[in-house]
């Protein structure tokens, strides 16, 4: 599909109004700030919810000065109970998947970049685009709401398994009201997704300028459309599930519920309903959710070092055909969340079997980067400092996925510390180093000022280091057997495991002070950082080869047209060691794939 | 300000009247027949409650004592007292101790402060199901302050832990303050009656509810029993 | 910098090994007769993914180390045998890699979970209800006595619903709140929620098992070590999840039966 005439998106008139400029725009670079606005409040509420959780881990029985006054029944005194530690890790886990993890990849910068990276005006659906943002907002204030009402948010994990997600009140604090919010807020949420990903992939697939092949595409690109497929199919599926848990809730429905069940010695009034419905219906969603958040980031990843090798990858079709890969897989092996669930466990074999192949796109990746590395001229800055430190997180959390993709392993790993050790160095920890080295790349496109790059580097080096003192501690933890979501550690076999979880509660207290570093450079850059020229990095694709920041329209009434494709580094032009994507320059290489 | 002055000194007259004669209704709470054996309960899954019982406690929804005397059975004038809107102003205080709750049935005045206290070194979860009342529940930690609420209407509400599901009581929350719990051989016994007709009511959280009318005429102790039929299952 | 990543990081590499290596927080002795099969799937792939990581690190480590900040006379050099090679690397090494602990896994798999009770394993009923387990043997009938969920009454110890006053078979059901069981015995587990879900895990066992509320699950082992063992619940059930747990009992024959005989009393 070369060559595709540019159908410029709906024109839309430039705003005029405050409220158009900056609150209720269609512009898709203001929609990107908003989400970036959401996803950034967001990870700090759900870090600041983390430390509350490992405070009280590791000093089980101290209270907590001043919690009181954020919940008098959660925390008599000071002192955490256990159902509040439990709601204030799910709305941690809720939080963080979805408001950040989902938002800042994806829709932060996907929304920003995507429409330039391609050589378009806008997005097609520039209503729909700010709908998708709003309504995510919305979904963001129903989440919080839940601390306010009643018995507070629901306590059953951001995973909100059945029949505890279903059966009201009754099954504990917060699983009343607390449970339909949290429904409500994420069918919301997947409303706006919705919306947000039929724009990216009509954006990809129709808004291309001329030149512009799927080929020529950068990988940054790529990460966001891939992710968006998987979006509109993934979110399809969440959002019906979501609708059923409130209807068990209000209108007397038992999707979720079976019969027979007791509580406060008195028999529910459910009946028919099934337990693992829910959780075929939410992994089938929850597996490519956790691509969903590390696809873009494989993408940026790829895109900054790109411009900081000066070098093209070894083969940029087997990124693109590996992050395809992952995506396709992804719907494959959503089983092995639940090996032990009661499923049948044939079931649990068919399941492991794609789990196991679906490392080699992984390792692919992997290897393509690293061998990329070879024989290149790495500059070191804090956007590649970060795209560096993703490789490592990635290579670390896809290697304990080995250990549970195995039935047999799992029996012993299941629901401990493992799994969650698991995902947080891949979701935790790559997917926001994703998230950082985007921003230290991007911000001087954003907004004309570079980053500080002295507090940038000491960012980095807290966030690495830290990270990984939080986080491979919680697989020994998982290999000795420490069970997850336990509000206190009173088992026998559980004693001996304090004291590491005290280092962890250290680790993380200085390594989440360290992202205040990342915030006052944010703000202090944003009106005191170094003029940044159009195109600091010498980088190649469309973004850079517009004005700083961009205009309304993206390329002030032109059409780019594009020559080349987004990976000619190492080359000798005018310019220098690399030629734009929108230059008409001809220069000899031997990396022209397209 | 006569009819006032009026109404005060008839109103001294009556209570200094009562005053001066007070009578008692006392007797025992029997059972026939054969009440199910109590059961031992087994506390391993929590240590630090386990290990406060040299021999394990046993279920006490049926307690029973010498001369087929019942226990925990709340006695109390559900008609006839005077006196009885005035509400305590001390706190009746139910404790959460070895994992059991002490005492076994709490009496208190609607709108009588009830104080929550846990002895314990684990974390208990106290859920009274109240129908008629507002129904609540609340975590409790060890070493966090006492829990203070209270309840607005009359009602019999079960209350269990959330955590320890041995763990059971009963709050008799009752709009008189002539009550007693019968206790050993089943006594109990209702002082400071004034003259006057009274229905009591006995109450058992198994057995159910008798009644009996009573008359006191001046300072006599007039004797009541209550026999409850015991279940075998 | 670029050399102070490249330390940094195998410095990390080395140090997260080494916990690992000297077995600092290790699983518990394997008690059971299905575990080793599943203890060697485990080391087979702690091995794999250990060198995998290890390797991974040091290359990424050597490579920022060797082609950063380049003179000027530095040329761009390709990796022999480009992306092709690696990828055919990467599927043989990998794939091989993968599909063999897939397929030697299904039998650690098979033995629990795909193979049934033998006809004399001693069945033991399990009740997970939040937050306790409870057990029920039953009793010298050898019948189970049949469940009533809507008699339930925790403050009166009838823990499974039981009508003794009907129903004969429930009258010698013996409930304890501890799962003993003989040494050396197949035991057969049929496990069922009372409320919401809740999971079985005893680490010694090797087996960890869901209660699905709605489903009567089935699970059977057999413990080859007296001792007691803590069985803990690991499918998040409300607030008293953390609270929620039993202890296994292996005993020898006579004191099993001894055991029994002493909870029957009761």
């Amino acid at each position: 599909m070369h060559d595709l005439s540019v159908h410029a998106a709906p024109h839309h008139a430039p705003p005029t109004s405050f409220i158009r400029k900056h609150i209720f725009s269609l512009d898709h670079k203001v929609i990107g700030k908003q989400y970036y606005g959401l996803a950034l409040a967001a990870a700090f509420i759900g870090m600041f919810l983390s430390w509350l959780m490992r405070i009280h881990l590791a000093w089980n029985s101290a209270a907590i000065p001043g919690l009181q006054l954020l919940s008098s029944t959660g925390a008599p005194g000071g002192v955490m109970t256990p159902e509040y530690y439990l709601q204030l890790m799910t709305m941690h886990g809720t939080i963080m998947v979805f408001f950040v993890l989902t938002t800042a990849p994806f829709a932060a910068f996907g929304n920003y970049f995507l429409p330039i990276q391609v050589g378009a005006e806008d997005m097609p659906f520039p209503h729909f685009n700010m709908m998708s943002f709003w309504v995510t907002f919305a979904a963001f204030l129903v989440l919080m709401s839940s601390f306010f009402v009643g018995d507070g948010p629901t306590l059953g994990g951001w995973t909100q398994y059945a029949p505890l997600n279903a059966i009201g009140s009754v099954g504990g604090p917060g699983q009343g009201a607390g449970v339909v919010l949290w429904a409500i807020s994420i069918a919301l949420f997947c409303i706006g997704q919705l919306l947000g990903a039929l724009n990216f992939i009509t954006t990809t697939l129709d808004l291309r300028v001329k030149g512009m092949s799927l080929m020529r595409l950068p990988l940054s690109a790529w990460g966001w459309f891939i992710t968006s497929c998987m979006g509109l199919t993934a979110f399809a599926v969440l959002m019906p599930a979501c609708i059923l848990v409130i209807l068990d809730h209000v209108a007397g429905t038992s999707f979720f519920v079976a019969s027979g069940l007791v509580l406060n010695d008195q028999m529910l009034p459910h009946s028919g309903g099934s337990t693992l419905l829910w959780q075929h219906l939410f992994w089938f969603f929850g597996h490519p959710e956790v691509y969903i958040a590390i696809v873009p980031g494989i993408g940026v990843v790829s895109h900054i070092l790109l411009a900081n090798m000066r070098r093209p990858m070894l083969s940029q079709r087997t990124l693109i055909y590996s992050m395809g890969a992952l995506a396709i897989l992804s719907y494959m092996v959503y089983g092995h969340h639940m090996f032990v669930s009661g499923m049948n466990p044939f079931s649990s074999l068919a399941f492991s079997f794609p789990t196991l192949v679906i490392t080699i796109p992984s390792t692919i990746v992997v290897l393509i980067w690293t061998f990329s590395l070879y024989g290149s001229k790495l500059r070191i800055n804090s956007a590649s400092l970060f795209a560096l430190g993703f490789i490592s997180m990635f290579v670390s959390g896809g290697v304990s996925g080995f250990f549970l993709a195995q039935p047999s392993i799992d029996i012993m790993l299941h629901a401990t510390y493992f799994v969650v050790g698991h995902f947080h160095l891949v979701m935790g920890v790559a997917a926001m180093f994703g998230i950082f080295g985007g921003t230290y790349f991007w911000f001087p496109k954003v907004t004309g000022r570079m980053m500080n790059e002295t507090l940038g580097k000491l960012h980095f080096w807290l966030s690495f280091v830290g990270a990984y003192c939080i986080f491979m501690p919680f697989h020994y933890l998982g290999m000795a057997g420490n069970v997850r979501r336990y509000s206190s550690f009173v088992d026998d076999f559980l004693q001996p495991l304090i004291p590491v979880h005290r280092f962890i509660t250290v680790a993380a207290l200085v390594t989440g002070a360290a992202q205040l570093i990342f915030l006052y450079n944010l703000f202090h850059s944003r009106f005191r950082g170094e003029p940044a020229s159009d195109n600091p990095w010498q980088a190649t694709s469309l973004e850079w080869s517009t004005a700083t920041p961009p205009p309304f329209d993206n390329f002030g009434g032109k059409h780019p047209v594009v020559y080349h494709d987004p990976f000619q580094y190492g080359v000798q032009s005018s310019v220098g060691d690399y030629v734009m994507q929108a230059s008409p320059e001809m220069v000899k290489t031997e990396f022209e794939e397209k | 300000m006569r009819a006032k002055q009026l109404l005060l000194t008839v109103l001294v007259l009556l209570v200094c009247s009562s005053l001066m004669f007070a009578g008692t209704v006392s007797g025992r709470v029997t059972y026939t027949g054969t009440p199910v054996k109590a059961k031992p309960i087994d506390m391993s899954k929590e240590p630090s409650c386990a290990k406060q019982h040299a021999t394990p406690v046993t279920t006490e929804t049926v307690v029973t004592g010498p001369n087929n005397g019942l226990e925990n059975v709340v006695v109390y004038i559900s008609s006839g007292a005077p006196d009885d809107s005035q509400v305590p102003s001390q706190a009746v205080t139910f404790e959460q101790k070895g994992c059991q709750y002490i005492p076994h049935v709490l009496v208190m005045h609607t709108n009588q402060e009830l104080k929550i206290v846990n002895d314990d070194q684990t974390s208990h979860n106290i859920h009274p199901l109240a129908k008629v009342n507002r129904e609540w529940n609340k975590s409790q930690p060890p070493g966090t302050p006492p829990i203070v609420d209270k309840y607005e209407k009359p009602e019999f509400i079960s209350v269990k832990c959330n955590v320890h599901p041995w763990m059971h009581g009963e709050f008799a929350v009752l709009t008189t303050n002539h009550y007693d719990v019968s206790k050993g051989g089943g006594d109990f016994k209702l002082p400071n009656l004034p003259p006057g007709k009274y229905t009591i009511t006995a109450w058992h959280e198994d057995y159910g509810t008798q009644t009996a009318d009573v008359t006191i005429t001046g300072n006599e102790t007039k004797e009541q029993n209550f026999t409850f039929k015991a279940k075998a299952y | 910098m670029a050399k102070l990543f490249a330390i940094t990081l195998v410095v990390i590499a080395i140090v997260s090994a080494i916990p690992i290596l000297r077995h600092t927080w290790a699983a518990p002795e394997d008690i059971s007769t299905h575990g080793a099969l599943i203890d060697e799937q485990m080391s087979e792939t702690m091995a794999e993914a250990g060198i995998s990581f290890l390797a991974a690190q040091f290359i990424l480590a050597f490579f920022v180390w060797k082609f950063s900040n380049p003179g000027p006379d530095a040329k761009i050099k390709r990796f022999p045998g480009g992306a092709k090679g690696l990828v055919i690397a990467a599927l043989l090494v990998v794939g091989i890699e993968v599909m063999a602990l897939g397929i030697f896994g299904v039998k650690a798999w098979a033995n629990v979970y795909l193979t049934p009770p033998s006809a004399d394993a001693l069945p033991i009923q399990v009740q997970a209800g939040q937050f306790a387990f409870y057990f029920r043997y039953p009793g010298p009938d050898g019948k189970f006595g049949g469940l009533h969920p809507e008699l339930i009454n925790e403050g009166t110890q009838n823990i499974f619903g039981l009508d003794p006053e009907h129903d004969v078979a429930a009258r010698d059901d013996i409930v304890t709140a501890e799962l003993a069981i003989p040494v050396n015995k197949e035991v057969h587990l049929l496990m069922h929620s009372k409320d919401v879900g809740h999971s079985f895990f005893v680490r010694e066992l090797r087996v960890q098992q869901d209660f699905v509320p709605g489903l009567d699950v089935s699970l059977h082992f057999t413990a080859t070590k007296v001792g007691k063992y803590e069985i803990v619940c690991t499918q998040l059930c409300g607030l008293g999840h953390y609270n929620m747990k039993a202890y296994l009992e292996v005993m020898s024959q006579p004191d099993f039966d001894n055991w029994l005989k002493q909870q029957a009393g009761q």
